[in-house]
Parts: structure tokens; C-alpha cells; sequence
């Protein structure tokens, strides 16, 4: 297993694992948007750049992203390094001027001094970060019913030609992984609203309790080889069901 | 024909060029994508058409040839005659009857269509002695011009595939590599990295299936070098890509080029065909055993592309936008694969250094960066146009003696090479050699060879804001510092060129330039604030001018610039007057002009065409916008 140097602290890391993951498993906190456990990483924030050095490179050093460089055996990683830090701050400085009503990012900002942005406060401002997070998620699921649209300054989220998705399946997963909540949706006890389209929700056959979304159910149905009446009772009566099977056995 | 020998190759080339000779006379065209623009196509189609109707072919032995890109747009359309290698310059259709009357069967030269020497206002001849073409030296460009690429018969008959038969015919791969090592080249892209160590890297990489790109994406502004050896000679593209197959292992390769380039990538298709035909490409190459074939890629024309991970991505179908992944494309490229990726002029190179041996190649250039470099001369010089010199030649001799010096004789005030991530060089160094290392430590870099000549109406805050208002469009947006850093900057630089630079504003470009530089996610991100950088090293206390004084030295910035007419030498020739956009100026023909400040929008043109120098600006009156507003109400 690869041994290398984090702040000053010897850290033993996981074969393959990223000099992020190496970090955060000793607790030495790396600051980052973009990075998630379930997603492949992506290297869009930068906030979690890192200087490295050896001991044999005699001086020299250089910047990577801890969340995509390999945590390699004999590497010497300073986190808060100056000119990382300053970065860092430009960094903070820049999503202040894009989002300045967002609370994760006034934190971030504040956490580097800064209260006012020193650049030009958008006058859109937005709570989405471009972190990815949900495009990437979706992808990962296999629907791709969103992706990032555009480019440079105009890039933001949105669903192909702008119009309802017609591959989601409302599973609201982009909504649950984003950090500043900016992907919204509506749920009522039957229904849910995300991204102009209504979903309408699976009602239990026996307790009438709502659960997934009967796309969510076909998607499965589909790709993951389940049979269609899986999903007819709530997690809540499968159990009931499952209990009440198991007591019927020695009968 | 399928070529089954490098040496029947060899005999096919000698049976093309015995065929040649016995056309006694040839009119050559450009037929560039510069001089299709000025006319070429009707200027071809009529050489054609009554070299028939006279049946000049039989009679006098007489052919005509569309060739690629002469180089020199800035006259074309341009027309040679061989052998005698006369060069008329600006033809136009109906100038064809007389060229073929009095040149081609009376011997005698229109002087009317001859080029003239700016310098001494001398008639020149020959295509050899114009000093536009006498201080090139041509490797990557050997043929463009001289074959037509609509022919590989033509090509092989002008030594095409002689370097790729005796790579696959004589050496081994390594002998291959070695050769490429001694010949020092480095990659023509723009960052240089050594050639030889590329294709090393990538023949030691363990897996079967190996990729040969090439990256003909070019799409910085004023650039068109690539283009023309694609559209001019694109089986040198081929050739080349064929041995560095063979030196690395690969037997698949893909031309990366951008859809804008319509000629471009039907002339290389074309090339693909008819060099899978000739056994050129496809199974068992000139007999060797040895298989690599190409197929086309076409891009969206998204500047990004050009990345290294960006093309990759383009060509696996999945959206163009760079992946760091701190491993090397000649380990784990294209579908994560080992991958060679290399730039059109690279390639075009390698096909004469396996001719000639890398030996020959290292004799020209400077110590570290050897052979010959293409650019594209554009912007306020006289001669535009693509040329190709050795490494180390200098930028003087370059705008003064090949490019004929400044439009108007106006004074030279900058070049900018490398396009959107190179630099502006000021006066101060134009004796500076040109090659990587020198252009980087100026502040620029070699970049893909565009060059852009500025004078002394040019803006050096205004150079920076295009090239930033470039650069916002064509990031793909994925990492914060580019695309938030950009849209900053782009905001300060709006300020300064409307006259509301703030204290603290160059430090603010200081600063974001740096992160930018560290934080960025690819070379375009990285390289981004180097027109910024480049402008403020050079030329700060314009900068400072913008800043403090909201004054814009240059008379370029609008908002911060006011035009007048001076009474004292104004001889009433009319020319601003006809020029002027906005009828702003006004008068009788022989009497003074006058210009109304309420409809002038400060554009300059009454500068740049007075002859008289008559036309003067200065820096607009602070609050003169508020004054006029209150004058109006």
C-alpha cells in the first residue's frame, strides 16, 4: 500500500486510492464541489488542488487535483501550500460574483476572508455552480435526460433543446446530489413535478402508501431484469408480507 | 494501381515524371482556399475551356494544374507558367485569352500582370525571385503548389511515400524512432514537445491496438497553416501518419479536421482513397506486410477540440471537453488507448526526414528547435500570406523582407504569434530569432504559427479584449478558472476600453491571470491570460494611460477618443468624407471639412484614409458625455 506525506502527517493509503480519498480518510479535509463517492471524478472546481513534491525532485514541485492524482507511494502533498491557498481564494472570489445568494458559497468565501466578491456580482445571480454533480449522476444511472448545455461563459444545466426530458424518469436523484439545492422540484403525496414534467407516483396495492415513480419503475423493470409487480407493495408492506410468509412456514 | 514494391514505387514515380515531360508547357493555378475566394475557380475553369477550344493540348503540349496554396494570398490569384516560371499575380478571367496568346505561344510576359517590387517599384518575373518565396525554405510545404492534390500520381511523381518506402522497406522501428531523434523535431502544434520522445513513449506502451491522430483542428485567429497542407498536399499528412504507424506499432489512424474546412477534408478523403488504392494504406503496404489504414473525423469547429483529451473525446462521440487524467494519451488515449496525436505540419515533416535522414533536417534551425517552421503572415503587413523558413530566422527579417514591411509604411508596433494563448512581441525585440524558447521567454510562444502584424492604430488593451472576447466563446466552460476567470476579465477589460478602469484594475487582471494559469483544467484554460500578460509586460503604461488618464494612446478605443480635422492643412480632398459611416463629415470638394462631434462614433476610418495626415484625435474630455446629454435636453 502506498505511503505518502499529507501536511506533514504520514498517511497509508488505499491501493488506487486518489490523494483526496487518502486525506479524507485521515481526516485532513481538502476543500471540494465536485468530488462525490458514487461518481467518477471530474476535476470542474479546482478547489482541491494540491502542491506535491519528492523528496528526489530536489526542489521542484507541482500542482495537481487531488481528486483525479493518484495517492502514490513516496509523494509529499501540502494542501495549504501559498500559492494553493491563493488559488483557492481567486477560486472562492469567482463563485461569489456568480452565485452571491448562495449560503454554501458565502461559507466558502468567508472561509478565505472574503464577504463582498472583488469581481463583477452577476446580474443573474444563480445557486448552480456547474459542479456536474446532477449531469453526471443522471449519467450515471443511464438516463442522461440532462446535460451541461453550452459553453464557456454560457454553459449552463439544462435537458436537451431546452424542452421536457423525455428520457426522465423523475427520479429526482439531480436534485438530491446538488450542493446548493438549485435543482428544484415539487412533490405533492401522488405526484412529482421536476424539470416541466409531471410524474405520477406508484401507489402500494395493499396500504395505498406512494413510492417510485411508475417511470422509474418501467426504467428498472427494464434494465435491472426485475419482475413488473416488484414494485406493487411499499417497502414498509414487503416487509409485513415477507414476515407474515416466514411465520406461515412451520405451519 | 496498387504499388506491391517500395521499388515499384520508385519505377512509378519515374514513369509519372517521363509522362510530365512530355507536356511541354504548364499553367499552374492556386487554387488555395485565399485565391478561391478571389476568383481562382473562374480564372481555372477558363484556362480550361479555351485551352480546349484552341486544342493547346495537342498542339503545343500545353496542361493546366489546380494546385493548393502558393503562400502568397495577399496577390492571388496567382498564375504560373512552366518551365519558364513566370508569375502573374492578381489574374482575373479575362485576362486568360491574353496569357495564353502572348505568353504561352508568343513567349512574351505581360508586365501588367507581373508582381511589383513595393520596395523599388521593380517588375519581377520569375515566381523564384520574388522576395516573398527567396528567403523560404520549404520542407512541410514541399509540394503545396507544385502538385495537384487531386492526384497521388502527381505527388508520388514529386517524391510522396519515398520516405515512408524506405522506412517500411529498410529500417526497423527503432532505426525509425532513431531517425526522428536526430532530426530534433519538435511538435508544430505549438507547445514543441520532442517528437521522437512522443512516439517512444507510445512504441514502449504494452497493448495491441495503437492510435496515430492527427490534429487538424488549427482554429486560432488568423491561422491557416494546416488547412492549406491538408487542402495542398495531403498525402504528406498520410505519408507522415504511415510512418509513425510503423514506428509505434499502431495500424489505425484518424485525420481530426474541423467541418469549416470544407476543401480540407474532401481533398483528404480523396487522398485516403486513392492511397488505399495505390496500396498505400490498407493490408500489406508496398508489400511489407506491415497495415495501418485512416478514416476522417470531422469536428464541430470548437477551438477546445484542438486539445489533446478534448479531440479524443470528439472522436469517441462524446461532447469535446478536456479530461485530466495525469496519465499520458501514448498510454491511455483515444478509447484509453495508447495514442499518438501529432499537428498536419509535424506530420508533413516526418515523410522528408525519413527521405532525407533527420541528419539533414538538424542542419537547419537553431539549437534546441530544428528544421523549418511554417506561419501565417496576416494582419497590417504588406505581403500576407503562408510561409515556411528555417527555425531562428528573425522577426524583422520576417515582417520586413519576406512580408514586405508595414501596410502604408506606418510604424511597426507589435506581432502577436501563438493566437489566443501566445503573446504580443513589441518593437523592442524584433531581431529576436524566432523559435520556442525565444518566443516563450518574450512572453508569447510559437503556438500554431499564426502571425498577426499590428501598427501604430492598434490598441494593445483593445488586442487583449478581442482575444479574451475569443477565448469566452470557445472555453467549453467545465473548469471555474476559465470560465468564471474569463467572464472577469472580459468585464475589467470592458471597463478600461468605455473609460471606467478603476484603481486596482491591473492588479485584478494580475491576480485572476495567475490563477488562471495555476487552476486550470487544460492548456486553454492555462494558457488563457497570455495575450492578457503579454500586453501589460510590454505595454503597461498604455494600460496605465486606460486606468488613470481614461485615455486610449492609440485612438482606438471609442469611448476615449475623439476625432477632429485640422484646419491648417485639410485640402478638402473629400476622401473621409466619402468614408465616413455616420455623414458626420461635411464640406465642399477643395474647401475645409468639418466634422460634427454629435455624429461621430469615433471609428477612425477619416484617419487611417486622409492623405494629408489631416485628421487628428485625442483623448475625449472627461464628462463630455454628460455635457452632451444635458446640451440635449
Amino acid at each position: 500500500m502506498p505511503m505518502l506525506t499529507i501536511d506533514g502527517k504520514t498517511v497509508t493509503a488505499r491501493e488506487g486510492a486518489t490523494i483526496l480519498e487518502a486525506a479524507q480518510e485521515v481526516g485532513i479535509e481538502i476543500p471540494t464541489l465536485c468530488a462525490h463517492p458514487a461518481l467518477e471524478p471530474y476535476g470542474g472546481c479546482r478547489l482541491c488542488m494540491v502542491e506535491v513534491t519528492r523528496t528526489e525532485w530536489d526542489g521542484w514541485s507541482k500542482v495537481v487535483v487531488s481528486c483525479l492524482a493518484a495517492a502514490e507511494d513516496g509523494l509529499i502533498v501540502d494542501t495549504k501550500s501559498e500559492q494553493i491557498v491563493a488559488t483557492r481564494r481567486v477560486a472562492a472570489d469567482l463563485l461569489l460574483a456568480r452565485c452571491p445568494e448562495t449560503p454554501l458559497i458565502q461559507q466558502l468565501a468567508a472561509e478565505y476572508g472574503i464577504s463582498e466578491s472583488s469581481y463583477k456580482v452577476s446580474d443573474e445571480p444563480t445557486d448552480c455552480i456547474l459542479c456536474g454533480l446532477c449531469t453526471r449522476i443522471c449519467a450515471k444511472i443511464g438516463t442522461h435526460a440532462i446535460s451541461t448545455q453550452s459553453r464557456g461563459a454560457s454553459r449552463y444545466i439544462g435537458t436537451p433543446f431546452d424542452v421536457e426530458p423525455e428520457a426522465c424518469i423523475g427520479c429526482a436523484s439531480c436534485a438530491h446530489i446538488c450542493p446548493t439545492s438549485h435543482i428544484g422540484y415539487e412533490e405533492t403525496p401522488t405526484t412529482r413535478a421536476i424539470w416541466d414534467r409531471s410524474f405520477t407516483k406508484l401507489a402500494c396495492t395493499k396500504c395505498g402508501a406512494t413510492t417510485i415513480t411508475e417511470e422509474q419503475r418501467d426504467y428498472m423493470v427494464e434494465h435491472q431484469g426485475l419482475r413488473a409487480d416488484y414494485f406493487d407493495l411499499c417497502e414498509q408492506c414487503k416487509r409485513t408480507e415477507v414476515s407474515r410468509r416466514m411465520s406461515m412456514v412451520g405451519k | 494501381m496498387r504499388i506491391e514494391s517500395p521499388k515499384q514505387l520508385a519505377a512509378h514515380a519515374e514513369a509519372v515524371q517521363k509522362k510530365q515531360k512530355e507536356q511541354k508547357q504548364q499553367v499552374l493555378i492556386c487554387c488555395g482556399t485565399g485565391c478561391l475566394a478571389n476568383g481562382a475557380r473562374e480564372v481555372a475553369d477558363a484556362f480550361t475551356e479555351q485551352i480546349a477550344d484552341k486544342n493547346l493540348e495537342v498542339e503545343v503540349g500545353l496542361y493546366t494544374k489546380e494546385t493548393g496554396c502558393h503562400g502568397f494570398c495577399e496577390r492571388g490569384p496567382l498564375v504560373v507558367i512552366q518551365p519558364s516560371g513566370i508569375l502573374y499575380a492578381k489574374v482575373k478571367a479575362s485576362h486568360v485569352e491574353k496569357i495564353l496568346e502572348t505568353t504561352v505561344l508568343g513567349g512574351e510576359v505581360i508586365e501588367g500582370l507581373l508582381y511589383k517590387n513595393p520596395e523599388d517599384k521593380s517588375l519581377i518575373e520569375k515566381y523564384a525571385d520574388v522576395p516573398f518565396y527567396k528567403h523560404q525554405k520549404r520542407i512541410a510545404m514541399r509540394n503545396i503548389g507544385r502538385i495537384d492534390p487531386e492526384d497521388i500520381d502527381d505527388a508520388i511523381a514529386h517524391g510522396a511515400y519515398t520516405g515512408a518506402a524506405r522506412a517500411l522497406g529498410e529500417l526497423s522501428q527503432e532505426q525509425v524512432l532513431d531517425e526522428i531523434e536526430t532530426s530534433g523535431l519538435r511538435g508544430r502544434g505549438g507547445a514543441g514537445f520532442s517528437t521522437a520522445r512522443k512516439w517512444k513513449a507510445c512504441a514502449k506502451a504494452e497493448g495491441e491496438r495503437k492510435f496515430v491522430l492527427c490534429n487538424g483542428d488549427e482554429g486560432d485567429p488568423g491561422a491557416f497553416k494546416d488547412r492549406s497542407i491538408m487542402e495542398g498536399d495531403p498525402h504528406a499528412v498520410l505519408e507522415g501518419m504511415l510512418i509513425c504507424a510503423y514506428a509505434i506499432g499502431a495500424h489505425e489512424g484518424y485525420v481530426y479536421v474541423r467541418h469549416e474546412y470544407p476543401l480540407a477534408v474532401t481533398n483528404v478523403t480523396r487522398a485516403i482513397e486513392q492511397a488505399r488504392e495505390a496500396g498505400l494504406l490498407g493490408d500489406d503496404i508496398l508489400g511489407t506486410g506491415f497495415s495501418f489504414d485512416v478514416k476522417v473525423a470531422r469536428g464541430g469547429g470548437a477551438f477546445v477540440c484542438g486539445e489533446s483529451s478534448a479531440l479524443m473525446r470528439s472522436i469517441e462521440g462524446n461532447v469535446g471537453e478536456p479530461r485530466q487524467k495525469y496519465i499520458h494519451a501514448t498510454d491511455r488515449g483515444l478509447y484509453d488507448l495508447p495514442t499518438v496525436l501529432n499537428n498536419v505540419e509535424s506530420l508533413s515533416t516526418v515523410g522528408q526526414i525519413l527521405a532525407h535522414g533527420g541528419a539533414a533536417y538538424a542542419e537547419l534551425g537553431t539549437e534546441k528547435s530544428k528544421g523549418t517552421k511554417a506561419f501565417s503572415l496576416v494582419g497590417k503587413v504588406k505581403n500576407t500570406g503562408l510561409i515556411e523558413l528555417p527555425m531562428g530566422t528573425t522577426l524583422r527579417e520576417i515582417i520586413y523582407d519576406i512580408g514586405g514591411g508595414i501596410l502604408g509604411d506606418r510604424p511597426f508596433k507589435a506581432v502577436q504569434t501563438g493566437g489566443p494563448s501566445g503573446g504580443c512581441v513589441p518593437e523592442s525585440l524584433l531581431d529576436l530569432p524566432v523559435d520556442y524558447e525565444q518566443l516563450t521567454e518574450a512572453g508569447s510562444m510559437m503556438g500554431s504559427g499564426g502571425m498577426i502584424v499590428m501598427d501604430d492604430r492598434t490598441c494593445m488593451v483593445d488586442v487583449a479584449r478581442y482575444f479574451l472576447s475569443f477565448l469566452i466563446e470557445e472555453s467549453c466552460g467545465k473548469c471555474l478558472p476559465c470560465r468564471e476567470g474569463l467572464k472577469q476579465l472580459l468585464a475589467i477589460y470592458d471597463d478600461l476600453v468605455a473609460g471606467k478602469g478603476k484603481e486596482g484594475d491591473i492588479e485584478r487582471i494580475e491576480t485572476l491571470s495567475a490563477a488562471m494559469k495555476l487552476g486550470s483544467l487544460c492548456d486553454l484554460g492555462r494558457s488563457a491570460p497570455n495575450p492578457v500578460l503579454s500586453t501589460l509586460r510590454h505595454f503597461r503604461a498604455e494600460y496605465e494611460a486606460h486606468v488613470v488618464d481614461k485615455a486610449c494612446p492609440a485612438g482606438i478605443c471609442r469611448e476615449l477618443t475623439i476625432f477632429d480635422i485640422d484646419i491648417e492643412t485639410c485640402d478638402g480632398c473629400h476622401a473621409c468624407q466619402i468614408q465616413c459611416p455616420t455623414e458626420a463629415i461635411t464640406g465642399e470638394r477643395k474647401e475645409l471639412h468639418e466634422l460634427d462631434q454629435d455624429k461621430c462614433i469615433s471609428c477612425g476610418v477619416c484617419y487611417d484614409v486622409c492623405p494629408q495626415g489631416s485628421i487628428v484625435y485625442s483623448p475625449k474630455p472627461l464628462g463630455r458625455e454628460a455635457e452632451h446629454a444635458h446640451a440635449n435636453d
